[in-house]
């Protein structure tokens, strides 16, 4: 008993348990934000004022969307499956929130100096960061995919179709350019790569890995936003075609459930790009201890591309989506493989 | 380590509850599901013999790629409810002919586990530890590509042959 109050009570539990905290808050938050950033820059981009009554600037909007979801009526249709049209959403946002957990944000910190060791910044330092959370990304189209077949709708099951249909067209392309990267730095933590981007070269340029591999980083952004069912690639909510897609029957929290999961998701796949190609938390000008501050900053920045996408690009056709996919994506990321693959063998870069 | 213990019990329950469920479920997206929370908690015993790379690939591969092929086939042909006639109401699995092809296959079961457990030395044995693990990432590739590169390469045959296979029969006759 005495152990496991020392345990719990130790600086390191609490410093443990605080970053948790902040990951799971802050990913919260950051949906919200998000939310907010998606309606100001669509009124930006289509010159409106966007939301601009709740609070300054229609700051407090997002909190406003929130509490009407929280009151909204929950609907369920009568022929839907019970169980599953309540798990569809639950996986979804578990998925989420999951793949963030291997993802550092900063350099390894003392809290200025209230913990004798650094720790990490970061939920869980696992060994396979990168195909964890390939594999927890690749959970989260059950949730999609789900809703859709227990919704006992023509368009939720066309859209949970798609999505399926889209996942794994991507996930290929995903996962070559994802392994062109760790062949680079040889190693599958994230952490180890992000350290080995540190540095300059002549002096000014730094040591990114969008630089050594642009083709892999192209790969991966197309994939990720493929992947997050964003535009141009939204086809699993296209509301032309199909109302909503997978959530047509969804209302109230189980429908704010899915919009979570899929801000969470945009999060975390341009969290990894920034440690994958951008560096993570290095950048001039900022001692090492605030790393992090280069690391939201480069994620704001990816976030904006995300959005600046959505409003600039028409959706694709269907049958572009999969030549796309499978013709072009998928063999650009295999050659560069070859090539990165016979790069290290043969000048060890 | 009891904890350890208590690990493996509850993945061992998840995988073996799982695996069952796939055979008794009537609707064909349940027993997807079930199949997929059997392979996590394959993963999860995989992960407590310290085989981080083998849990993940088990997900990413089984539980990822091929359950949503499945899923993908199970809605896309709208497989119904597996209900059975008005004069049979009966479970698939309690007719004739399935109780006795499953009450062979069981007694062989048995037998083989029986003559395997013969084999071995005892159970409770630990395994030996000083043998080299296979486990981290880098040194699976290199036993892949040296000791069992013959498997290895054998194996990827069989699949380009079965994919071949696969096309070829579904492919639609020109004629």
């Amino acid at each position: 008993m005495q152990g496991i109050i020392e345990i719990l009570t130790a600086p390191q539990t609490i410093a443990y348990a605080v970053i948790v905290g902040v990951v799971f808050m802050g990913l919260q938050i950051m949906a919200a934000v998000m939310v907010y950033a998606e309606r100001k820059v669509a009124a930006l981009m289509q010159q409106r004022y966007g939301p601009y009554l709740v609070g300054p600037k229609g700051l407090l909007q997002p909190i406003a969307d929130i509490l009407k979801l929280f009151f909204k009526e929950e609907l369920r249709p009568k022929a839907a499956d019970a169980f599953l049209f309540t798990l569809a959403p639950i996986i979804s946002v578990a998925a989420a929130y999951l793949a963030f957990a291997p993802v550092p944000f900063g350099a390894p910190t003392t809290f200025f100096g209230l913990l004798d060791e650094p720790i990490k910044l970061q939920v869980s330092d696992v060994n396979v960061a990168v195909l964890v959370i390939f594999a927890v990304a690749s959970m989260g189209v059950y949730g999609i995919v789900l809703a859709g077949w227990a919704s006992n709708s023509k368009y939720s099951l066309l859209g949970g179709l798609r999505s399926s249909a889209q996942m794994i067209s991507y996930e290929l392309a995903y996962g070559m350019s994802l392994a062109t990267v760790v062949m680079m730095a040889g190693s599958m933590s994230l952490t180890e790569m992000v350290d080995q981007q540190s540095g300059y070269w002549f002096g000014f340029i730094p040591k990114w890995y969008i630089f050594l591999q642009p083709v892999a980083f192209f790969v991966f952004a197309c994939a990720g936003v493929a992947e997050t069912n964003r535009a141009p690639f939204d086809f699993p909510e296209a509301e032309q075609e199909l109302v909503a897609g997978y959530h047509t029957e969804y209302s109230s929290m189980r429908f704010a459930m899915f919009f979570m999961a899929e801000y969470i998701n945009m999060v975390t796949v341009s969290a990894v790009a920034v440690n994958l190609f951008l560096g993570g938390w290095h950048g001039p000008f900022v001692p090492a201890t605030y790393g992090w501050i280069w690391f939201v900053i480069k994620l704001a920045f990816l976030l904006f591309v995300y959005l600046w996408l959505r409003w600039t690009l028409p959706r694709f056709r269907y049958d572009q989506l999969m030549s796309f996919g499978w013709k072009v994506l998928l063999p650009l990321a295999t050659i560069n493989l070859l090539v990165t693959a016979a790069g290290v063998l043969y000048f060890g870069l | 380590m009891a904890s350890d213990a208590l690990l493996f019990y509850l993945f061992g329950g998840v995988t073996v509850l799982g695996a069952l469920a796939v055979v008794t479920q009537r609707n064909p997206v349940y027993s997807v599901l079930s199949i997929i929370a059997s392979f996590f908690g394959l993963a999860g015993l995989y992960v407590l013999l310290e085989a981080p790379f083998v849990a993940v690939a088990q997900i990413i591969i089984y539980a990822g790629a091929i359950m949503v092929l499945f899923l993908f086939t199970v809605m896309l042909l709208n497989a119904t409810r597996e209900d059975a006639a008005e004069w049979d109401r009966s479970h698939p699995l309690y007719r004739p002919f399935a109780v006795r092809v499953g009450g062979v296959l069981a007694v062989l079961l048995a037998l083989q586990l029986g003559w395997a457990l013969s084999r071995t030395s005892g159970l409770g044995v630990p395994i030996d530890l000083d043998r080299p693990a296979v486990s981290s990432v880098q040194e699976l590739g290199r036993v892949l590509f040296t000791d069992y590169m013959f498997a290895f390469e054998v194996t990827s045959i069989l699949i380009i042959a079965a994919m071949v296979g696969a096309v070829i029969l579904a492919r639609k006759r020109d004629e």
